[in-house]
């Protein structure tokens, strides 16, 4: 079947389509049952209770108890909320350690606490190897008397690549430090069991798993010590001010429900469609490199380099044929340096602002993957053919 | 995503007279792969002293295609003469604009010309003299101060934006703001010891700028719920207070600057500086 003329999707780590069920799910609560949840009516009492259906949902798909999810408006908000929460906990200590590759929502953070909590901080920012893998012997040493808490990220959205946060958490608490994980691309894509780790904060985001923009989930374990970030009403049992966003709390809880029955065909077809993708442009397209370790990664991401273009140019052209991803060069951020988790690995500059990411997700399809797989080398040599880099 | 003018779409589509010539005159080359962006331009010059034909190579992004483009078109046909004076905002012009945050597309289209003549003329370019500022790109003090007076910047964004220098790890921000300083305050000495044309008593000044608001920047802002009123007027400096929708607007410093203070400038002296009343 021919694509033509169709949105092909390649972009789920930016933000996927919200599943029909999920639509379907939702859309009572943005019709007739529009009551508040806190109310003491029925009318609103049954909103109350879709809502713990959802968190039940929630805590089903991370192995956790339904009391150790807090619904947030995003990922930046629960990423934000641990960490300050750790760091209010603890007010003697002062040092956090995160990794170089932490998504901005952790990265800013860390930059403005000396501001927002009115003292100096040190910073441990933890390096890469070359594949996007952590060294834990950098981290056992980075490990302080006066670390409040660690935030490392359960799968990287640039690469795909998975940090071994179970093991790194079990280190940091035989420290008694805190252990923080943005697992915002991993839920629902890889396993998680709350229950088998040490992980005291975990973040996840509903629009990276098919549930809508503007919901979030901080996962808080029991007795771990907890610090109001958005005080309020009683709300989330006191731990996050505001009314409930019930539609998209609604929605989360389908979306995870989805994600627990689709995992294995994560782990399967999208794998293997993944596999296909990024073995057919690495044979098709000559000096084509594979950022970031080929196992130890996310079953749908694929972030490619093609030396010696740059990739606003090459994300335009495949915008052309309706083919959505997302690139690392500095020309489509804004700034004008390649992304800083590929310049953390060590990524040549040559191929630093050629890297494009394909990140897959139960939605695609064979003919799709074939369709980019007949035009993204035209589209390099096209390129090439006028670099001044090429052949040289 | 940018938002590209059609002309630009069209030239990074269909980029014109894409190559390198067999024997140029005079080859330009400019950028790096480290930067992120590098053209090589050659062009061939006849007895006459005119641009007979321009070829480009270009690695970097859609905006930097369009400019080498658009470049080799602008200069074909032209003498030596007149291509030397081409700046880069009328390569950005002949593409319609370009973003803010592309215009450095546009100097680099400039700078690999101006090498390209000199190569033809057999001499070297003042430019790379300078000393460095921003270590990331590569730019020197005299490049950036030709970009503030010729493109009249007013921030150190503006300076990244048309130079790229501060956009890397940022530590000669300090360095880019002095500069902007020295160079702002040396043209407005120049300005001052040169004999204006028609020098404007205060009054004469006050009457003509209340007549421009009245007669076209009100009328214009009124359109998207705004309003401006005339606060002071001392020397050059014309303090306002904006009304309405603008005083709540997150873009009220560019209407201030890009719009109002343009407008004041073009129509009753180039020396006045808009600000907002506190």
């Amino acid at each position: 079947m021919d694509c033509t003329g169709k949105v092909v999707y390649m972009d789920n780590n930016a933000t996927t389509r919200i599943a029909p069920e999920v639509l379907e799910a939702m859309l009572p609560y943005l019709t007739e049952y529009y009551g508040n949840p806190s109310s003491m009516h029925t009318f609103g009492g049954q909103v109350g209770r879709a809502v713990e259906t959802a968190r039940a949902q929630v805590a089903e798909l991370l192995g956790a108890e339904p009391s150790e999810i807090i619904f947030t408006s995003c990922g930046t908000e629960s990423d934000s909320t641990a960490i300050l929460s750790a760091l209010q906990t603890f007010p003697e200590k002062r040092h956090v350690i995160k990794t170089k590759v932490e998504h901005p929502a952790v990265k800013s953070l860390c930059e403005n606490l000396d501001t927002l909590l009115g003292h100096k901080h040190r910073i441990t920012r933890l390096g890469v190897e070359s594949d996007g893998t952590l060294n834990l012997d950098s981290y056992k040493a980075a490990l302080a008397d006066d670390t409040a808490v660690v935030s490392a990220m359960w799968a990287n959205n640039e690469t795909g690549v998975l940090f071994p946060v179970e093991e790194m958490a079990v280190m940091a608490k035989e420290r008694g430090i805190l252990f923080h994980s943005d697992a915002v691309q991993a839920v629902g894509k890889v396993p998680i069991n709350m229950k088998k780790n040490q992980i005291d904060f975990l973040s996840l985001s509903g629009h990276k798993l098919h549930a809508p923009k503007g919901i979030g989930v901080l996962y808080v374990r029991k007795k771990t010590p907890f610090v109001t970030f958005l005080h309020g009403g009683h709300q989330e049992k006191g731990r996050r001010g505001g009314t409930e966003n019930v539609a998209s709390i609604v929605g989360l809880g389908k979306a995870c429900e989805l994600a627990g029955q689709m995992m294995a065909e994560e782990n399967t077809r999208v794998r293997a469609l993944r596999d296909k993708l990024e073995q057919g442009l690495l044979a098709a397209v000559p000096k084509a490199i594979l950022n970031g370790h080929a196992e130890l990664r996310l079953p749908n991401t694929s972030n490619i380099s093609f030396e010696y273009v740059e990739g606003e140019a090459i994300l335009l052209h495949m915008n052309r044929h309706n083919i959505c991803a997302s690139s690392g060069s500095a020309c489509t951020s804004g700034s004008l340096e390649p992304s800083h988790v590929l310049r953390a690995m060590g990524v040549p500059f040559t191929a630093a602002h050629g890297s494009i990411r394909f990140s897959l997700s139960i939605y695609n399809t064979e003919d799709e993957v074939n369709f980019v797989l007949a035009k993204m080398p035209g589209i390099i040599a096209g390129l090439r053919a006028m670099s001044p880099f090429w052949e040289r | 995503m940018w938002e590209y003018t059609d002309k630009v779409q069209e030239h990074f589509i269909n980029p014109k007279n894409v190559g390198e010539l067999d024997k140029p005159s005079g080859t330009g080359e400019v950028g790096s792969l480290a930067c992120g962006d590098a053209l090589k331009l050659t062009i061939q010059v006849d007895e006459l002293g005119i641009i007979t034909d321009a070829k480009f190579k270009t690695f970097g992004c859609a905006s930097a295609i369009a400019s080498s483009s658009v470049l080799t078109e602008i200069i074909k046909g032209m003498s030596i003469e007149d291509a030397a004076k081409l700046t880069n905002q009328q390569i950005a012009d002949a593409l319609g604009g370009l973003p803010k945050e592309k215009m450095h597309c546009s100097v680099m289209g400039r700078e690999a010309l101006e090498a390209a003549i000199a190569d033809y003329r057999g001499v070297i370019l003042p430019m790379a003299q300078g000393n460095v500022v921003c270590e990331c790109f590569g730019v020197t003090d005299l490049e950036i101060i030709r970009a503030i007076r010729e493109s009249n910047l007013r921030s150190v964004e503006d300076i990244t934006n048309f130079t790229k220098a501060g956009g890397g790890c940022g530590k000669c921000e300090d360095r880019l703001r002095e500069l902007l300083q020295q160079t702002v305050q040396a043209m407005a000495a120049e300005k001052a010891t040169k004999p204006t044309a028609q020098r404007l008593t205060t009054l004469q000044k006050i009457k003509k700028i209340e007549d421009v608001i009245e007669r076209e920047i009100l009328p214009t802002l009124k359109k998207d719920g705004g309003g401006i009123e005339l606060i002071d007027v001392d020397g050059d400096i014309v303090t306002v207070s904006l009304r309405g929708a603008c005083s709540r607007c997150q873009s009220s410093l560019t209407t201030l600057k890009d719009y109002v203070e343009k407008k004041l400038r073009e129509q009753v002296a180039e020396t006045l500086i808009v600000e907002e009343a506190r």
